[in-house]
């Protein structure tokens, strides 16, 4: 019997164009928490689909329990002992939670000659899940109409339900709210008591910190190595992630603020948010603190058109404004990075070139026959994405080949081609690993230098404290306070956003 | 109102929509009842049954298939195939290239041409992640192709009695047709409701990924859903065949297209996941009502087209602004 629930000697991957992995070891004892670490693209998520069955390594061995295991289909590595909570999946929301849970292993009961679902045994079953990790979860609801968060906790209690040796969490926490991640960490802590082996890959910091042994770290597709969590510091971590020193995760260059750019002024929609009053200046980065339903992202759509106003004023530079559609929001200045990259941002099969000049399209149009100016466009193109650090192979590359720190840098070249006045950036760096955070913060940074105003909704406190000149902290929908960057504090901003 | 009157108000749209589809249904029962002669009367149901069983079994597959966030486009055409394939094997003796084979091998020989057809468009799907538009497309030109091949243009008429009685006899009032039919519905409720491979293809349908990395064999439920699909239609273009006492291979035309209308009026979602078998029933009933309808009460042919593709249109529409609302 080996010392290891899981040995991965040497794996390699390649795709078209890409070594996603390159050489790859990884050894995760029974009873410890085992970080992977690395940047988007480093081969994590590569590494996690040949565990799971999704994809074929080309070379390399997994061992596990000692054993070596080939595993061509979810389903051997599932009937082996290895679960994964996947990372952005979705439910099949149209069927209820218990079902959702039972997917490929429902109960069943004979009936004659026919094997049936045993639906009052898998009813029966979840519940018995839910109540064992303190869930408060109906089995027979329907997937859909659950909260993210409140999805994000079924899909834990799938993987945990599969009783495996090895439970794989990829970002367990990216849609959960405090409460909801104390929760999940008793279940870790539990899980570890019992000889489990997990493998937790998370962006948050903090969180490795919290709760893992161990840490193994990727670059590029290769190891670079493994540390025990308790002898390492932040700054080393993110040393062995970037293969370099970082300056500052937060550069927020002190810009003397200018006048007052846009005013928002008892600003209600039904349902969503309630009587909200700011202020932005010239070259300020207004922070919108709070939790997963405090109304922030429908503010900004508001603000920019795409949904009605019930009540309340904007104000641009003194003078009120309709906005009624998203047109009416760029006419006035107005620019929206949209929190979902993938479904609202990029145009994933449309070029670098593309995507960075979609919104601003009617300007290359050029005179007698109001065809494209396509030299024009190569010329902005290139001169925005260099601004911006993007890193693509060419501006002919689908978009959707770029990292998602990259694709990020496109979506703001694009908005800001349209020379927006005000920006909002709605989780500009949401699922982006540290050294591209970085970079976005930097220019973020710059662009209030050079007089933009933004509006930042993000939901790592980290970064708006870090980024922002003041912070507006909402909770379900209503304003609770607006903090000077100098008087807040983590915890000031969490009493806020909690409403206690 | 009060506030009582708002909740009962609210309730009672929630009703109404949840039962909109069989409402729907009695009220053309009754329209046509009254606006005309002879629709509400044992005969007539039983012509409609006839005329519709078989579309019905293919709406079935269909249905499935949609289901499983899928389109199967070749059932007509494996109407056709199946219809020629069993009617050569059950010719009188003296024009038949067979002899006088049993009943069961028409029968049987049929069947094997849907199964062999659906399979190949689930594979196709499946494996070569083509779209099923484009896999069943490819089907539905290769079947009705083949089945001209196999009769050179001609029907193949001629059949024995006992073969024709399949498609012919009545167990009471009632044709052997439209008992197929609640049979088969019968056995895709079941499916549906009460096996792992029903629960699979909602899964597959609603999202594929997440049936993926649950274990689902994704690849062979899509294979299986095509293949049952295919095989209701097979079975469909045998009856076809005994009914009509020939087969042949402009059998079955346009039916794909009755068969998604049908399933569509019946609430079954195009993107996956979504329907019950009581919906695709429903579906096909109305379909069935308003064409015998409108030609009991002397509607041109050209305008029942008119209405049938306004029914169609107007009912996913209307089925999309229900689920808005929730």
């Amino acid at each position: 019997m080996s010392d290891y629930t899981l040995e991965v000697e040497n794996l390699s991957k390649a795709f078209p164009g890409v070594q996603a992995l390159d050489g790859v070891s990884l050894r995760v004892r029974p009873g410890h928490v085992h970080a992977v670490m690395g940047e988007n693209g480093a081969g994590k998520s590569t590494l996690m689909k040949c565990l799971l069955g999704l994809y074929r390594p080309d070379s390399g061995r997994i061992l596990f329990k000692g054993e070596e295991l080939r595993i061509p289909h979810p389903s051997v590595a599932l009937a082996k002992g290895i679960a994964m909570i996947h990372q952005e999946l979705n439910p099949v929301a149209e069927r209820p939670v218990m079902e959702n849970i039972w997917l490929g292993r429902f109960p069943r009961r004979r009936f004659g000659p026919l094997s049936l679902v045993d639906a009052e045994a898998m009813h029966v079953r979840t519940r018995a899940i839910f109540e064992d990790l303190e869930l408060n979860l109906d089995p027979r609801e329907r997937a859909g109409n659950l909260t993210v968060a409140k999805m994000q906790m079924m899909e834990i209690a799938k993987a945990v339900s599969y009783n495996s040796e090895l439970l794989i969490m990829d970002e367990p926490t990216s849609s959960l709210t405090e409460t909801e991640i104390a929760q999940l960490f008793k279940i870790i802590r539990r899980l570890r008591s019992q000889g489990v082996a997990i493998i937790y890959i998370s962006h948050k910091m903090e969180e490795i910190f919290r709760i893992c042994d161990e840490v193994t770290v990727l670059r590029d597709g290769k190891f670079v190595g493994e540390r025990e969590v308790a002898s390492l510091t932040i700054e080393e971590l993110i040393r062995m992630m970037v293969g370099r020193e970082l300056t500052s995760l937060f550069p927020k260059q002190d810009v003397p603020l200018g006048d007052v750019r846009l005013r928002v002024e008892e600003l209600s929609s039904p349902g969503a948010f309630e009587n909200v009053t700011f202020d932005l200046r010239r070259g300020e980065i207004l922070g919108f603190a709070g939790l997963v339903g405090a109304g922030r992202t429908e503010l900004m759509e508001t603000l920019f058109g795409l949904r009605p106003i019930a009540s309340g004023r904007v104000l641009i530079d003194g003078g009120e404004t309709r906005i009624r559609s998203p047109r009416d929001a760029k006419r006035a200045g107005f620019a929206f990075l949209t929190e979902d990259r993938r479904s609202t941002g990029i145009i994933g099969v449309g070029s670098v070139t593309d995507n960075t000049i979609i919104a601003n399209l009617l300007s290359y149009v050029k005179k007698p026959l109001r065809l494209l100016d396509f030299a024009r466009i190569r010329t902005d193109t290139r001169e925005y994405n260099e601004r911006l650090r993007t890193r693509t192979p060419s501006y002919e590359t689908r978009i959707q080949n770029l990292s998602g720190g990259n694709q990020q840098k496109v979506l703001v070249a694009r908005w800001l081609l349209t020379r927006p006045d005000i920006l909002i950036l709605d989780e500009p760096t949401r699922g982006i690993d540290v050294g591209a955070k970085a970079e976005i913060h930097a220019i973020i940074s710059e662009l209030a230098a050079e007089g933009n105003s933004i509006l930042l909704v993000s939901s790592e406190l980290p970064e708006i404290l870090g980024m922002s000149d003041r912070i507006v902290v909402m909770h379900e929908g209503r304003q609770t306070a607006i903090l000077e960057r100098k008087d807040a504090s983590q915890e000031l901003v969490m009493k806020y956003a909690t409403a206690v | 109102m009060t506030k009582r009157g708002i909740l009962m108000k609210n309730r009672l749209v929630q009703i109404l929509n949840k039962y909109s589809l069989y409402l729907v249904l009695v009220l053309l029962v009754l329209f046509f009842s009254i606006a005309t002669e002879g629709f509400f009367t044992v005969p007539n149901a039983m012509s409609m049954l006839t005329s519709w069983s078989i579309k019905g079994l293919i709406a079935l597959g269909v249905g499935m298939v949609i289901i499983s966030r899928g389109i199967d486009l070749s059932s007509g055409s494996v109407v056709a195939l199946a219809s020629v394939v069993a009617a050569s094997f059950a010719q009188n003796p003296e024009v038949s290239k067979f002899g006088m084979p049993p009943v069961f091998v028409a029968v049987v020989l049929a069947s094997l041409v849907g199964v062999v057809i659906g399979a190949c468009n689930g594979a196709f799907v499946a494996y070569t992640k083509i779209p099923p538009f484009i896999a069943t497309l490819g089907a539905m030109t290769v079947a009705r192709g083949l089945a001209l091949m196999y009769t050179k243009g001609f029907p193949v008429s001629q059949l024995r009695e006992d073969f024709m009685i399949l498609g012919r006899a009545m167990v009471g009032p009632v044709p052997l047709l439209a008992i197929y039919f609640l049979v088969a519905a019968g056995a895709v409720w079941v499916i549906l409701n009460h096996t792992a491979f029903g629960k699979n293809i909602y899964a597959i349908g609603g999202n594929e990924n997440a049936a993926r990395v649950s274990g689902v064999s994704v690849e062979l439920n899509l294979v299986a859903v095509y293949t049952i699909a295919a095989f209701l239609a097979a079975f469909g273009g045998m009856l076809m065949a005994a009914r009509t006492a020939a087969g042949n291979a402009t059998y079955g035309n346009m039916y794909e297209l009755d068969a998604i209308a049908a399933v569509t009026v019946g609430g079954i979602s195009h993107s996956g996941g979504l329907g019950t078998v009581s919906g695709m029933v429903a579906g096909i009933m109305i379909l069935a009502v308003v064409e015998n309808g409108l030609i009991l009460l002397g509607v041109s042919p050209y305008l029942q087209q008119v209405v049938k593709g306004c029914i169609i249109v107007g009912a996913v529409i209307y089925d999309m602004s229900k689920h808005k609302r929730r």
